[in-house]
């Protein structure tokens, strides 16, 4: 089972250790993790999603709780959120494979960020579904890196 | 006294822990606390220099635990701050309140492996309620507020503010801070109403019900309105190593410990129950045994300051995150709206009556001429009259003490539950007596958990701490030859002494009183003169080498099944 945590943080030094730390001690697997300035510039908002995990995920919440740094948790169910991540890939671009690339991109609203006579730099944001299907396409044409923010996420509505 | 005066960092320090109402601090001194030991120079806060950093921690902790303050230690970087961490962590698994000041190296150093540099932050990150590296010396003041508050508000737990030297040489304008700036901690104090009010009435129908109770009754300081539940619905009540204190034993209601070395009775009356009220407690493994057998008749109502206690293990039919103290009122308040009979109980009551008839803890003087351990507890017990703060080291002779001394009043008990330290006694037992000095303070030790701290016994002499050492000497590191004996075929690896040290010749090369105790007739009068003489004694008691520690759970099977439950004459004819 897959969880999307969305953790508000006191903007302090050495929190991310001590939340990254927490869950690595009762075990649990931290998949993404992205950090960032929250409305308040005090505070920091976390996303962190887990997957696989065994043991119940309101343990890991309760503990996180006691953390004295960590202000509020949310536990973001998929129906009620928007989850989004952004990714830089670079591409094999040489040749006809450029025009493929471009064509890729095109569909998927990828953005050309940086390009040179080799290769080409495609920026996509979207959800992990739809990276993943964006990769699968680039995959044949070579894929040389990629970089993922990880998934943000945010609760829809008021809510 | 002016409102705001500039001053150096350390004697901001100082004064901040004068305006949190420390009055004595542990410690230990080296290159970059030298500022905090200059200012130390001219303030009235006592300071106890120990004799190794371990010793500090633990002082500080057997200080909190004994009165209820927040207990204070400092160490210097590196070695002293890492000499700490054992004490942290026996603080943090038995919630008990200390702030730890641990010296840094200059701040434009930190990072660099400079000399006697520890990532101090990071090495206890895991064994703290929380911690502070404080680089900013404007943010003293507030920080060493919020550290008290933190560490002996909520559930309790150890604090640790690291100080580079740079903090503690620069200018601050001090000034006292009585505000917080803490958003993310608002412990639960009062308790959901509703919940109490479905607890309130679980526990009017229950026919078979027990007031499971540990250490966060002590702490919140919750044990008149314990005594008061017990009473109003005759409720028995068994506590655990933690907890022990926490109701009078020599109460008609009272079972005694459960769990692994507990009673037979405190045991069965768990498994029997038809409603178990968790009070403070955390279902530990050394409580429970195997988990899905633990209270398999029973309602469980768990009652916790600490939300993430509740449903760890057993999940409660109604949880109640609060303050025990609150709580256990309201609960009271409650059950004297409801309509009750003690019909309802006596037949439970009398079961139980019946089992501590058949089943109590029992032992035989030792063939071999030695002291039976137990028989030294209970002269201690009876020398005493149940008053005296029992300190304890790790072992065998800990399980006797709860097993053979009568508790009679929180905080009366000190002893390393959760973490399970051998040396805590000795410096524990120093901060509790500086704590109380008007109690006698007794440290039942093991001959081995006692060399681990040994060092403690100069700090007493050199401050006058009259505690009395009681080493229940039995040449073994008793607890563990004991596993080996009953699960691994008596093969004594390793724990056996061979040599020891004259305890006695030990005790008085410190300075202290030492005696030497091995016939029965000798142990009260060895026991009062100790206790007389107004100094720090030990008294090496030979005690039998091969005796157990019975009854006892085996680690993992359910509490039922106590091997030493039963008292030989007592064993029914097959
Ligand atoms: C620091 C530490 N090391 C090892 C242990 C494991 N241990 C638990 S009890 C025990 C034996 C203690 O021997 P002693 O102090 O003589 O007490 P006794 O059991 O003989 O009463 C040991 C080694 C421990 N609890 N703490
Ligand atoms: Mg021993």
């Amino acid at each position: 089972m897959k969880h999307t945590l969305s953790v508000l943080v006191e903007n302090k030094p050495g929190v991310l250790t001590r939340v990254a730390g927490l869950f690595a001690r009762r075990g649990f697997n931290i998949e993404s993790l992205a950090v960032g300035q929250s409305e308040d510039p005090r505070l920091s908002r976390i996303t962190i999603t887990i997957d696989g995990a065994e043991r119940p995920i309101d343990q890991v919440m309760k503990q996180l709780h006691k953390l004295i740094n960590v202000v509020k948790i949310r536990n973001l169910q998929p129906s009620g959120m928007v989850a989004e991540e952004l990714m830089l890939v670079k591409v094999n671009a040489e040749g006809e494979k450029r025009a493929e690339v471009l064509q890729v991109a095109e569909v998927f609203k990828a953005k050309i960020v940086d390009v040179d006579r080799r290769t080409v730099v495609l920026r996509v944001v979207g959800s992990t579904q739809k990276l993943e299907a964006f990769l699968e396409l680039l995959k044949p044409l070579g894929v040389l890196e990629i970089v993922r923010t990880g998934i943000i996420a945010i609760a829809r509505g008021k809510g | 006294m002016t409102p705001q005066s500039k001053m150096k960092g350390s004697e901001a320090i100082v004064r901040a822990l004068q305006d949190e109402g420390c009055d004595v601090i542990f410690g230990y001194p080296g290159g970059v606390v030298i500022p905090f030991y200059d200012a130390l120079l001219d303030s009235s806060l006592r300071h106890i220099l120990v004799r190794h950093e371990q010793g500090a921690a633990h002082a500080a902790d057997g200080y909190a635990r004994a009165t209820g303050k927040v207990g204070v230690c400092i160490a210097t970087s590196g070695p002293g701050a890492t000499n700490l961490v054992t004490g942290i962590a026996n603080a943090y698994l038995d919630s008990v309140p200390i702030v730890a000041l641990t010296g840094q190296v200059k701040s434009d150093l930190i990072g660099t492996d400079a000399f006697q540099e520890a990532d101090t932050t990071g090495i206890t990150l895991p064994i703290v309620k929380h911690s502070y590296l404080l680089q900013d010396a404007a943010e003293l003041p507030r920080v060493i507020h919020e550290a008290f508050h933190i560490a002996g508000t909520g559930r309790p737990g150890p604090v640790l503010i690291d100080i580079p030297v740079t903090t503690s040489l620069a200018e601050v304008s001090y000034k006292r801070v009585e505000t917080l700036g803490l958003p993310g901690y608002r412990p639960t104090t009062r308790g959901h109403v509703k919940q109490i009010r479905a607890a309130a009435r679980a526990i009017n129908d229950a026919e078979r019900p027990v007031l499971y109770v540990g250490g966060g009754v002590i702490s919140a300081g919750a044990a008149p309105e314990l005594l008061e539940l017990a009473e109003l619905r005759r409720i028995p009540v068994t506590t655990t190593l933690m907890g022990l204190g926490a109701f009078p034993e020599t109460h008609e209601l009272s079972l005694g410990m459960l769990g692994m070395h507990g009673t037979v009775t405190a045991n069965y009356a768990v498994h029997e129950c038809d409603l178990l009220v968790a009070v403070g407690a955390r279902f530990d493994d050394r409580v429970t045994g195997k988990l899905s057998a633990f209270a398999p008749k029973a309602k469980v109502i768990h009652i916790d300051i600490d939300p993430a206690e509740i449903g760890k293990n057993v999940p409660p039919l109604i949880p109640i995150v609060g303050d025990a103290k609150h709580v256990l009122a309201a609960l009271v308040k409650e059950l004297q709206g409801l309509e009750w009979t003690p019909e309802r109980t006596s037949a439970w009551l009398a079961k139980l009556k019946g089992w501590q008839d058949e089943y109590p803890l029992h032992y035989e003087d030792p063939a071999d001429g030695t002291l039976a351990p137990q028989y030294v507890v209970e002269e201690i017990d009876r020398v005493t009259r149940h008053e005296a703060v029992v300190v304890s080291d790790v072992g065998q002779h800990q399980m006797w003490a709860t097993q053979y001394y009568t508790f009679t009043f929180p905080r009366q008990w000190v002893s390393s539950g959760g973490l399970g330290t051998m040396g805590f006694g000795l410096p524990a037992s120093i901060g509790a007596k500086i704590g109380r000095p008007d109690a006698t303070v007794v440290d039942i030790s093991g001959d081995g958990g006692f060399q681990m701290t040994v060092q403690e016994l100069a700090t007493a002499v050199n401050y006058d701490i009259p505690v009395v050492v009681a080493i229940l000497d039995n040449s073994y590191l008793g607890m563990v030859r004991q596993w080996q004996d009953l699960f691994w075929n008596k093969r004594y690896s390793q724990t056996h002494f061979e040599r020891q040290p004259d305890f006695k010749m030990l005790a008085e090369a410190y300075g202290a009183v030492g005696m030497r105790v091995t016939e029965k007739d000798e142990v009260a009068d060895a026991l009062r003169e100790a206790i007389a003489c107004g100094r720090p004694a030990v008294i090496d008691f030979k005690v039998a080498a091969e005796e157990n520690v019975y009854p006892m759970v085996p680690a993992g099977t359910s509490i039922t099944e106590m091997i030493g439950g039963v008292a030989p004459r007592r064993r029914k004819k097959s």
